[in-house]
Protein backbone atom coordinates (compact mmCIF):
# COMPACT_ATOMS: atom_id res chain seq x y z
CA UNK A 1 0.00 0.00 0.00
CA UNK A 2 2.49 2.58 0.99
CA UNK A 3 4.94 1.77 -1.81
CA UNK A 4 1.50 2.15 -4.26
CA UNK A 5 0.87 5.77 -2.63
CA UNK A 6 5.04 6.37 -3.12
CA UNK A 7 4.72 5.96 -6.90
CA UNK A 8 1.87 8.40 -7.17
CA UNK A 9 3.50 11.49 -8.36
CA UNK A 10 2.75 14.60 -5.70
CA UNK A 11 0.68 16.65 -8.67
CA UNK A 12 -1.33 13.88 -8.71
CA UNK A 13 -2.09 14.33 -5.12
CA UNK A 14 -2.33 18.24 -5.75
CA UNK A 15 -5.12 17.27 -8.89
CA UNK A 16 -7.38 15.31 -5.92
CA UNK A 17 -7.17 17.87 -3.56
CA UNK A 18 -8.06 20.53 -5.56
CA UNK A 19 -10.86 19.44 -7.41
CA UNK A 20 -12.39 18.02 -4.37
CA UNK A 21 -11.99 21.85 -2.82
CA UNK A 22 -13.39 22.53 -6.18
CA UNK A 23 -16.48 20.49 -5.81
CA UNK A 24 -17.54 20.74 -2.81
CA UNK A 25 -17.33 24.67 -2.83
CA UNK A 26 -18.88 24.84 -5.60
CA UNK A 27 -21.80 22.66 -4.12
CA UNK A 28 -21.72 24.65 -1.62
CA UNK A 29 -22.36 27.86 -3.51
CA UNK A 30 -25.65 26.61 -4.42
CA UNK A 31 -26.38 24.69 -0.49
CA UNK A 32 -25.65 27.85 0.83
CA UNK A 33 -28.69 30.25 2.62
CA UNK A 34 -26.86 33.07 2.44
CA UNK A 35 -26.09 34.94 -0.67
CA UNK A 36 -22.07 36.52 0.44
CA UNK A 37 -21.66 32.69 1.83
CA UNK A 38 -22.33 31.61 -1.58
CA UNK A 39 -19.88 34.02 -2.83
CA UNK A 40 -16.96 33.39 -0.70
CA UNK A 41 -17.09 29.91 -1.44
CA UNK A 42 -17.63 30.99 -5.38
CA UNK A 43 -14.15 32.46 -4.69
CA UNK A 44 -12.56 29.45 -3.48
CA UNK A 45 -13.65 27.44 -5.92
CA UNK A 46 -11.90 29.87 -8.48
CA UNK A 47 -8.63 29.51 -6.49
CA UNK A 48 -8.99 25.61 -6.54
CA UNK A 49 -9.17 26.22 -10.53
CA UNK A 50 -6.28 28.77 -10.50
CA UNK A 51 -4.20 25.66 -9.12
CA UNK A 52 -5.31 23.71 -11.67
CA UNK A 53 -4.08 25.95 -14.26
CA UNK A 54 -1.03 25.78 -12.34
CA UNK A 55 -0.34 22.39 -12.02
CA UNK A 56 -0.37 22.74 -15.92
CA UNK A 57 2.17 24.79 -15.66
CA UNK A 58 -0.21 27.97 -16.97
CA UNK A 59 1.18 30.61 -14.58
CA UNK A 60 0.06 33.19 -16.63
CA UNK A 61 -3.89 32.15 -17.11
CA UNK A 62 -3.78 31.12 -13.47
CA UNK A 63 -2.46 34.55 -12.33
CA UNK A 64 -5.01 36.64 -14.57
CA UNK A 65 -7.92 34.10 -13.28
CA UNK A 66 -7.61 35.35 -10.40
CA UNK A 67 -7.04 39.34 -11.13
CA UNK A 68 -10.02 39.30 -13.20
CA UNK A 69 -12.31 36.36 -11.83
CA UNK A 70 -11.50 36.80 -7.68
CA UNK A 71 -10.28 40.44 -7.88
CA UNK A 72 -13.23 41.97 -10.27
CA UNK A 73 -15.81 40.58 -10.72
CA UNK A 74 -16.46 38.72 -7.76
CA UNK A 75 -15.43 41.97 -5.89
CA UNK A 76 -18.39 43.67 -7.98
CA UNK A 77 -20.95 40.94 -6.78
CA UNK A 78 -20.38 41.09 -3.30
CA UNK A 79 -20.61 45.05 -4.18
CA UNK A 80 -24.03 44.74 -5.23
CA UNK A 81 -25.12 41.96 -2.99
CA UNK A 82 -24.01 43.99 0.28
CA UNK A 83 -25.53 46.67 -1.19
CA UNK A 84 -29.06 45.07 -1.41
CA UNK A 85 -28.44 43.48 2.03
CA UNK A 86 -29.96 40.46 1.10
CA UNK A 87 -30.30 37.63 3.95
CA UNK A 88 -32.30 34.26 4.56
CA UNK A 89 -35.33 36.31 5.09
CA UNK A 90 -36.10 38.19 1.98
CA UNK A 91 -34.86 35.46 -0.49
CA UNK A 92 -38.55 35.30 -2.41
CA UNK A 93 -40.25 31.99 -2.74
CA UNK A 94 -40.01 30.37 -6.18
CA UNK A 95 -42.55 28.42 -7.57
CA UNK A 96 -42.01 24.36 -7.49
CA UNK A 97 -42.31 24.69 -11.25
CA UNK A 98 -39.81 26.88 -11.42
CA UNK A 99 -37.87 24.68 -9.34
CA UNK A 100 -38.13 21.31 -11.75
CA UNK A 101 -37.76 23.61 -14.81
CA UNK A 102 -33.92 24.69 -12.90
CA UNK A 103 -32.88 20.82 -12.20
CA UNK A 104 -34.11 19.63 -15.52
CA UNK A 105 -31.76 22.05 -17.31
CA UNK A 106 -29.03 21.50 -15.49
CA UNK A 107 -29.89 17.90 -15.86
CA UNK A 108 -29.65 18.27 -19.50
CA UNK A 109 -26.54 20.12 -19.40
CA UNK A 110 -24.71 18.20 -17.55
CA UNK A 111 -25.66 15.18 -20.27
CA UNK A 112 -24.67 17.32 -22.72
CA UNK A 113 -21.30 17.58 -21.26
CA UNK A 114 -20.80 14.06 -20.81
CA UNK A 115 -21.66 13.38 -23.75
CA UNK A 116 -19.35 15.89 -25.51
CA UNK A 117 -16.85 14.65 -23.17
CA UNK A 118 -17.37 10.89 -23.85
CA UNK A 119 -14.22 9.14 -25.37
CA UNK A 120 -11.66 12.09 -24.83
CA UNK A 121 -9.94 9.55 -22.19
CA UNK A 122 -9.25 7.76 -25.84
CA UNK A 123 -7.18 11.38 -27.19
CA UNK A 124 -3.59 11.27 -27.44
CA UNK A 125 -1.74 14.35 -27.55
CA UNK A 126 -1.19 15.68 -31.12
CA UNK A 127 2.62 17.20 -30.61
CA UNK A 128 5.07 15.98 -27.81
CA UNK A 129 3.93 17.49 -24.35
CA UNK A 130 5.87 21.00 -23.94
CA UNK A 131 5.52 21.90 -20.90
CA UNK A 132 6.48 25.28 -21.43
CA UNK A 133 3.23 25.90 -23.32
CA UNK A 134 1.38 27.99 -20.66
CA UNK A 135 4.71 30.67 -20.49
CA UNK A 136 3.91 34.39 -20.83
CA UNK A 137 5.96 34.60 -23.68
CA UNK A 138 4.90 31.29 -25.75
CA UNK A 139 1.14 32.30 -25.31
CA UNK A 140 1.30 35.54 -26.07
CA UNK A 141 3.30 34.91 -29.21
CA UNK A 142 0.94 32.36 -29.92
CA UNK A 143 -2.10 34.95 -29.18
CA UNK A 144 -1.15 37.59 -31.66
CA UNK A 145 0.58 35.62 -34.15
CA UNK A 146 -1.68 32.49 -35.16
CA UNK A 147 -4.59 33.73 -33.48
CA UNK A 148 -4.39 37.49 -33.79
CA UNK A 149 -8.13 37.59 -35.48
CA UNK A 150 -10.25 35.76 -33.30
CA UNK A 151 -8.31 36.88 -30.36
CA UNK A 152 -9.37 41.06 -31.99
CA UNK A 153 -12.65 39.78 -32.85
CA UNK A 154 -13.42 38.99 -29.37
CA UNK A 155 -12.20 42.19 -27.66
CA UNK A 156 -14.56 43.97 -29.92
CA UNK A 157 -17.41 41.73 -28.89
CA UNK A 158 -16.09 42.79 -24.95
CA UNK A 159 -15.76 46.31 -26.03
CA UNK A 160 -19.51 45.98 -27.18
CA UNK A 161 -21.02 44.17 -24.70
CA UNK A 162 -19.42 47.38 -21.86
CA UNK A 163 -20.85 50.19 -24.26
CA UNK A 164 -24.43 47.91 -23.61
CA UNK A 165 -24.07 47.38 -20.07
CA UNK A 166 -23.37 51.77 -19.87
CA UNK A 167 -26.37 52.27 -22.32
CA UNK A 168 -28.91 49.87 -20.53
CA UNK A 169 -27.45 51.50 -17.15
CA UNK A 170 -27.91 55.07 -17.95
CA UNK A 171 -31.08 56.51 -16.48
CA UNK A 172 -32.09 59.17 -19.19
CA UNK A 173 -30.46 58.57 -22.45
CA UNK A 174 -29.97 61.84 -24.83
CA UNK B 1 19.26 14.75 -1.96
CA UNK B 2 20.86 17.52 -0.07
CA UNK B 3 20.81 20.39 -2.15
CA UNK B 4 16.73 19.92 -2.14
CA UNK B 5 17.14 20.15 2.33
CA UNK B 6 19.61 23.42 1.86
CA UNK B 7 17.63 24.88 -0.75
CA UNK B 8 14.45 24.60 1.90
CA UNK B 9 16.84 25.65 4.62
CA UNK B 10 17.44 28.61 2.46
CA UNK B 11 14.05 29.30 1.47
CA UNK B 12 12.31 29.07 5.34
CA UNK B 13 15.27 31.51 6.49
CA UNK B 14 13.98 33.85 3.38
CA UNK B 15 10.66 33.40 4.10
CA UNK B 16 11.43 34.23 7.85
CA UNK B 17 13.56 37.16 7.34
CA UNK B 18 11.28 38.42 5.08
CA UNK B 19 8.42 38.43 7.43
CA UNK B 20 9.99 39.38 10.17
CA UNK B 21 11.59 42.36 8.83
CA UNK B 22 8.07 43.43 7.30
CA UNK B 23 6.73 43.43 10.72
CA UNK B 24 9.89 45.34 11.79
CA UNK B 25 9.87 48.06 9.79
CA UNK B 26 5.98 48.47 9.51
CA UNK B 27 6.35 48.54 13.72
CA UNK B 28 9.02 51.50 13.18
CA UNK B 29 7.13 53.11 10.76
CA UNK B 30 4.30 53.92 13.21
CA UNK B 31 6.71 55.58 15.89
CA UNK B 32 8.90 57.59 12.33
CA UNK B 33 5.55 58.64 11.18
CA UNK B 34 4.81 60.64 14.86
CA UNK B 35 7.76 61.86 14.70
CA UNK B 36 7.83 62.44 11.42
CA UNK B 37 4.21 64.35 12.13
CA UNK B 38 5.63 65.79 15.21
CA UNK B 39 8.93 67.53 13.20
CA UNK B 40 6.34 68.92 10.26
CA UNK B 41 4.02 70.63 12.75
CA UNK B 42 6.42 71.92 15.35
CA UNK B 43 6.17 69.40 18.12
CA UNK B 44 8.13 66.55 19.45
CA UNK B 45 6.17 63.22 19.15
CA UNK B 46 6.79 60.17 20.92
CA UNK B 47 9.52 60.60 23.81
CA UNK B 48 8.36 59.57 26.68
CA UNK B 49 8.87 55.87 26.24
CA UNK B 50 12.86 54.65 25.37
CA UNK B 51 15.37 56.92 24.51
CA UNK B 52 13.64 59.26 21.50
CA UNK B 53 10.73 57.47 22.41
CA UNK B 54 11.77 54.31 20.53
CA UNK B 55 9.97 51.87 22.59
CA UNK B 56 6.62 53.73 21.48
CA UNK B 57 5.55 50.85 19.40
CA UNK B 58 6.43 48.09 21.61
CA UNK B 59 4.54 50.12 24.05
CA UNK B 60 1.57 50.55 21.26
CA UNK B 61 1.77 46.82 20.50
CA UNK B 62 1.23 45.80 24.45
CA UNK B 63 -1.59 48.27 24.77
CA UNK B 64 -3.43 46.68 21.64
CA UNK B 65 -3.12 43.31 22.98
CA UNK B 66 -4.15 43.60 26.21
CA UNK B 67 -7.18 45.30 25.23
CA UNK B 68 -10.41 44.20 25.72
CA UNK B 69 -11.57 42.45 22.43
CA UNK B 70 -15.17 42.88 21.41
CA UNK B 71 -17.01 41.09 18.41
CA UNK B 72 -20.13 42.68 18.11
CA UNK B 73 -22.98 39.68 18.66
CA UNK B 74 -24.94 40.93 15.29
CA UNK B 75 -22.37 40.37 13.71
CA UNK B 76 -20.86 37.48 11.36
CA UNK B 77 -18.50 36.02 13.98
CA UNK B 78 -16.31 33.82 11.89
CA UNK B 79 -16.06 36.77 9.01
CA UNK B 80 -15.48 39.25 11.32
CA UNK B 81 -12.42 37.18 12.23
CA UNK B 82 -11.72 36.26 8.60
CA UNK B 83 -11.82 40.28 7.58
CA UNK B 84 -8.53 41.32 9.70
CA UNK B 85 -6.45 37.83 8.34
CA UNK B 86 -7.30 38.20 5.07
CA UNK B 87 -5.99 41.96 5.20
CA UNK B 88 -2.77 40.88 6.89
CA UNK B 89 -2.21 37.92 4.90
CA UNK B 90 -2.16 39.42 1.72
CA UNK B 91 -0.29 42.62 2.87
CA UNK B 92 2.64 39.68 4.10
CA UNK B 93 2.31 37.41 0.62
CA UNK B 94 3.54 40.48 -1.73
CA UNK B 95 6.66 40.16 -0.22
CA UNK B 96 7.82 37.15 -1.75
CA UNK B 97 8.47 38.06 -4.95
CA UNK B 98 10.78 41.11 -4.88
CA UNK B 99 14.08 40.76 -4.58
CA UNK B 100 16.33 42.50 -1.77
CA UNK B 101 19.33 42.28 -2.83
CA UNK B 102 21.91 40.63 -5.26
CA UNK B 103 22.64 36.90 -4.36
CA UNK B 104 25.30 36.19 -1.66
CA UNK B 105 27.73 33.43 -2.23
CA UNK B 106 28.11 31.51 1.03
CA UNK B 107 31.62 29.38 2.07
CA UNK B 108 30.68 25.98 1.02
CA UNK B 109 30.08 27.41 -2.26
CA UNK B 110 26.07 27.59 -2.17
CA UNK B 111 24.51 30.96 -3.44
CA UNK B 112 21.93 32.67 -1.44
CA UNK B 113 19.39 34.74 -3.30
CA UNK B 114 18.13 37.61 -1.30
CA UNK B 115 14.50 36.87 -2.84
CA UNK B 116 11.94 34.26 -1.77
CA UNK B 117 10.73 33.34 -5.22
CA UNK B 118 11.41 34.84 -8.35
CA UNK B 119 8.27 34.31 -10.27
CA UNK B 120 8.74 35.31 -14.03
CA UNK B 121 5.14 35.97 -13.75
CA UNK B 122 6.00 38.49 -10.46
CA UNK B 123 4.49 41.23 -11.41
CA UNK B 124 1.57 39.80 -12.20
CA UNK B 125 1.74 37.81 -9.05
CA UNK B 126 2.08 41.66 -7.13
CA UNK B 127 -1.30 42.49 -8.71
CA UNK B 128 -3.58 39.61 -7.67
CA UNK B 129 -2.52 39.56 -4.37
CA UNK B 130 -3.13 43.49 -3.98
CA UNK B 131 -6.62 42.59 -5.80
CA UNK B 132 -7.38 39.79 -3.37
CA UNK B 133 -6.54 41.99 -0.56
CA UNK B 134 -9.92 44.21 -0.75
CA UNK B 135 -11.66 41.13 0.57
CA UNK B 136 -10.49 41.31 3.75
CA UNK B 137 -11.54 45.19 3.98
CA UNK B 138 -14.90 44.50 2.38
CA UNK B 139 -15.76 41.03 4.41
CA UNK B 140 -14.59 42.76 7.74
CA UNK B 141 -17.09 45.81 7.18
CA UNK B 142 -19.89 44.06 6.16
CA UNK B 143 -19.59 41.28 9.12
CA UNK B 144 -19.13 43.89 11.70
CA UNK B 145 -23.20 44.89 10.57
CA UNK B 146 -23.08 48.05 11.20
CA UNK B 147 -23.85 50.84 8.44
CA UNK B 148 -20.91 53.16 9.26
CA UNK B 149 -18.60 49.93 8.45
CA UNK B 150 -20.17 48.68 5.45
CA UNK B 151 -20.00 52.44 3.66
CA UNK B 152 -16.53 52.13 4.58
CA UNK B 153 -16.03 48.90 2.96
CA UNK B 154 -17.42 50.08 0.08
CA UNK B 155 -15.40 53.32 -0.62
CA UNK B 156 -12.31 51.11 0.17
CA UNK B 157 -13.55 48.70 -2.26
CA UNK B 158 -14.29 50.91 -4.79
CA UNK B 159 -11.38 53.19 -4.76
CA UNK B 160 -8.99 50.13 -4.81
CA UNK B 161 -10.56 48.58 -7.79
CA UNK B 162 -10.54 51.91 -9.70
CA UNK B 163 -6.95 52.29 -8.96
CA UNK B 164 -6.24 49.00 -10.07
CA UNK B 165 -7.00 49.54 -13.52
CA UNK B 166 -4.91 52.26 -14.14
CA UNK B 167 -2.18 50.73 -11.74
CA UNK B 168 -2.28 47.94 -14.16
CA UNK B 169 -2.09 49.82 -17.42
CA UNK B 170 0.89 52.01 -15.62
CA UNK B 171 2.40 48.30 -15.43
CA UNK B 172 2.57 47.65 -18.85
CA UNK B 173 4.40 50.15 -20.17
CA UNK B 174 6.64 49.97 -17.73
CA UNK B 175 7.52 46.56 -18.48
CA UNK B 176 7.30 47.31 -22.28
CA UNK B 177 10.40 49.77 -21.54
CA UNK B 178 12.20 47.41 -19.13
CA UNK B 179 12.66 44.80 -21.50
CA UNK B 180 9.43 42.59 -21.48
CA UNK B 181 10.15 40.61 -18.32
CA UNK B 182 7.41 40.61 -15.95
CA UNK B 183 10.17 38.96 -13.71
CA UNK B 184 11.06 41.46 -10.88
CA UNK B 185 14.83 40.15 -10.88
CA UNK B 186 14.49 41.04 -14.79
CA UNK B 187 13.32 43.92 -14.44
CA UNK B 188 15.59 45.47 -11.74
CA UNK B 189 19.03 43.90 -13.17
CA UNK B 190 17.63 45.94 -16.78
CA UNK B 191 18.71 49.05 -14.13
CA UNK B 192 22.08 47.80 -13.43
CA UNK B 193 25.37 47.94 -15.68
CA UNK B 194 25.08 51.01 -17.19
CA UNK B 195 21.46 50.86 -18.11
CA UNK B 196 19.50 53.91 -16.66
CA UNK B 197 17.10 53.95 -13.80
CA UNK B 198 13.36 53.18 -15.41
CA UNK B 199 12.15 56.29 -13.67
CA UNK B 200 13.87 58.21 -16.67
CA UNK B 201 12.00 56.28 -19.38
CA UNK B 202 8.51 56.76 -17.30
CA UNK B 203 8.19 59.59 -15.71
CA UNK B 204 4.70 60.13 -16.28
CA UNK B 205 4.21 56.04 -15.77
CA UNK B 206 5.96 56.47 -12.05
CA UNK B 207 3.70 59.30 -11.49
CA UNK B 208 0.65 57.41 -11.92
CA UNK B 209 1.91 54.34 -10.00
CA UNK B 210 2.77 56.31 -7.06
CA UNK B 211 -0.94 58.31 -7.47
CA UNK B 212 -2.46 55.01 -7.30
CA UNK B 213 -0.16 53.48 -4.61
CA UNK B 214 -1.37 55.57 -2.29
CA UNK B 215 -4.77 54.95 -3.09
CA UNK B 216 -4.10 51.24 -2.85
CA UNK B 217 -2.69 51.52 0.40
CA UNK B 218 -5.42 53.68 1.60
CA UNK B 219 -3.08 56.53 2.77
CA UNK B 220 -3.65 60.27 2.78
CA UNK B 221 -5.06 61.87 1.00
CA UNK B 222 -6.45 58.95 -0.26
CA UNK B 223 -8.26 57.44 3.14
CA UNK B 224 -11.58 58.28 2.47
CA UNK B 225 -12.95 54.73 3.86
CA UNK B 226 -11.62 55.43 7.30
CA UNK B 227 -12.68 58.98 6.89
CA UNK B 228 -13.68 59.89 10.41
CA UNK B 229 -15.96 63.04 10.14
CA UNK B 230 -17.51 61.65 8.01
CA UNK B 231 -18.27 57.68 8.59
CA UNK B 232 -16.62 57.60 12.33
CA UNK B 233 -13.58 55.07 11.79
CA UNK B 234 -14.86 53.70 8.23
CA UNK B 235 -14.33 49.68 7.58
CA UNK B 236 -12.77 48.98 11.35
CA UNK B 237 -15.67 51.04 13.14
CA UNK B 238 -16.60 47.84 14.99
CA UNK B 239 -12.86 46.38 16.03
CA UNK B 240 -10.92 46.75 18.61
CA UNK B 241 -7.47 45.56 20.12
CA UNK B 242 -5.36 43.38 18.02
CA UNK B 243 -7.79 43.32 15.16
CA UNK B 244 -7.77 46.86 14.53
CA UNK B 245 -4.35 46.37 15.50
CA UNK B 246 -4.28 44.69 12.13
CA UNK B 247 -5.75 46.65 10.01
CA UNK B 248 -3.89 49.35 11.11
CA UNK B 249 -0.38 47.51 11.03
CA UNK B 250 -1.35 46.11 7.30
CA UNK B 251 -1.72 49.60 6.15
CA UNK B 252 2.22 49.63 7.23
CA UNK B 253 2.97 46.88 5.47
CA UNK B 254 1.29 47.86 2.53
CA UNK B 255 2.85 51.40 2.66
CA UNK B 256 6.53 49.89 2.99
CA UNK B 257 5.86 47.06 0.32
CA UNK B 258 5.09 49.29 -2.25
CA UNK B 259 7.77 51.56 -1.61
CA UNK B 260 10.19 48.45 -2.11
CA UNK B 261 8.24 48.17 -5.32
CA UNK B 262 8.80 51.76 -6.31
CA UNK B 263 12.63 52.10 -5.39
CA UNK B 264 12.94 49.26 -7.07
CA UNK B 265 10.83 49.05 -10.66
CA UNK B 266 11.38 52.52 -11.39
CA UNK B 267 14.92 53.62 -8.99
CA UNK B 268 16.52 50.50 -9.49
CA UNK B 269 16.63 48.88 -6.09
CA UNK B 270 19.86 47.44 -4.86
CA UNK B 271 21.62 49.29 -7.83
CA UNK B 272 23.44 52.76 -7.90
CA UNK B 273 24.49 54.86 -10.54
CA UNK B 274 27.22 53.64 -12.89
CA UNK B 275 30.10 55.61 -12.14
CA UNK B 276 29.45 55.69 -8.46
CA UNK B 277 29.44 51.76 -8.23
CA UNK B 278 32.64 52.17 -10.37
CA UNK B 279 34.34 53.80 -7.63
CA UNK B 280 34.58 51.16 -4.96
CA UNK B 281 33.44 47.84 -7.05
CA UNK B 282 36.97 46.59 -7.69
CA UNK B 283 38.50 47.40 -3.80
CA UNK B 284 35.66 45.09 -2.49
CA UNK B 285 34.38 41.54 -2.49
CA UNK B 286 30.91 40.91 -4.32
CA UNK B 287 29.51 40.01 -1.19
CA UNK B 288 30.34 43.33 -0.03
CA UNK B 289 29.50 44.63 -2.69
CA UNK B 290 25.84 42.69 -2.14
CA UNK B 291 25.97 44.17 1.03
CA UNK B 292 26.34 47.67 0.43
CA UNK B 293 23.92 47.17 -2.81
CA UNK B 294 20.98 46.41 0.17
CA UNK B 295 21.86 49.54 1.79
CA UNK B 296 21.40 51.60 -1.13
CA UNK B 297 17.99 49.89 -1.56
CA UNK B 298 16.53 50.04 1.75
CA UNK B 299 17.85 53.83 1.97
CA UNK B 300 15.46 54.50 -1.65
CA UNK B 301 12.80 52.91 0.46
CA UNK B 302 13.17 54.65 3.63
CA UNK B 303 12.69 57.55 1.57
CA UNK B 304 9.69 56.50 -0.56
CA UNK B 305 7.98 55.91 2.96
CA UNK B 306 9.12 59.27 3.89
CA UNK B 307 7.29 60.99 0.99
CA UNK B 308 4.40 58.72 1.78
CA UNK B 309 4.55 60.49 5.38
CA UNK B 310 5.39 63.69 3.75
CA UNK B 311 2.10 63.40 1.47
CA UNK B 312 0.08 62.72 4.37
CA UNK B 313 0.59 65.29 6.87
CA UNK B 314 0.42 67.98 3.96
CA UNK B 315 -2.30 67.40 1.92
CA UNK B 316 -5.59 67.68 2.58
CA UNK B 317 -8.24 64.46 1.98
CA UNK B 318 -10.21 64.36 -1.33
CA UNK B 319 -13.72 64.68 -1.97
CA UNK B 320 -15.57 61.38 -2.40
CA UNK B 321 -16.04 62.53 -6.41
CA UNK B 322 -12.98 63.97 -6.55
CA UNK B 323 -11.66 60.91 -6.00
CA UNK B 324 -13.79 59.21 -8.67
CA UNK B 325 -13.07 61.77 -11.17
CA UNK B 326 -9.17 61.62 -10.59
CA UNK B 327 -9.22 57.40 -10.78
CA UNK B 328 -11.64 57.48 -13.88
CA UNK B 329 -11.26 60.35 -15.73
CA UNK B 330 -7.75 61.52 -15.31
CA UNK B 331 -5.45 58.56 -14.59
CA UNK B 332 -6.91 56.15 -16.70
CA UNK B 333 -6.59 58.50 -20.22
CA UNK B 334 -2.97 59.42 -18.84
CA UNK B 335 -2.07 55.96 -18.36
CA UNK B 336 -3.41 54.84 -21.63
CA UNK B 337 -1.36 57.67 -23.39
CA UNK B 338 1.90 56.73 -21.48
CA UNK B 339 0.88 53.42 -22.53
CA UNK B 340 1.20 54.84 -26.63
CA UNK B 341 3.95 56.99 -26.17
CA UNK B 342 5.97 54.21 -24.15
CA UNK B 343 5.34 51.73 -27.52
CA UNK B 344 6.21 54.37 -30.11
CA UNK B 345 9.72 55.25 -27.88
CA UNK B 346 10.62 51.84 -27.68
CA UNK B 347 10.11 51.48 -31.57
CA UNK B 348 12.01 54.85 -32.71
CA UNK B 349 14.58 52.91 -30.24
CA UNK B 350 14.61 49.42 -31.77
CA UNK B 351 13.61 47.59 -29.47
CA UNK B 352 10.45 46.60 -30.68
CA UNK B 353 10.15 45.52 -34.10
CA UNK B 354 7.04 44.65 -36.22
Amino acid sequence: MSTLLLNIPVTQYMFYFLSFVAFLCAIMVVASKNPIHSILYLIITFFAIAGHYLLLNAQFLAVVHIIVYAGAIMVLFLYVIMMMNLNEDTESHKHIYLKFAAVGSALLLLITLVAALKGAEKLTAAAPLNTNVGLIKNLGTTLFGEYLFPFEVSSILLLAAMVGAIMIGKKDIK
Amino acid sequence: MLVIWSFIIYKAIMCVAVFAVSLAIAAYSTWWERKFAGWLQDRYGPKRAGPFGLFQPLADGGKLFFKEEIIPNVSNKFLFILGPSLVMITALMTGAVIPWGRPLHLNNGDIFALQITDLNIGFLYLLGVVSVGVYGIMIGGWASNNKYALLGAIRASSQMISYEVAMGLAVIALVISSGGSLSLTDIYESQGDGGLANVCWQPLGFIIFFVCALAETNRAPFDLPECEAELVGGYHTEYSSMKLGLFLFAEYINMFISSAIMAGVYFGGYNMPEWFENLYRSHVSLDTFAIIGMACYVTKIFIFISVFMWIRWTIPRFRYDQLMNLGWKILIPLSLLNLALTVGVEFLRGNITI
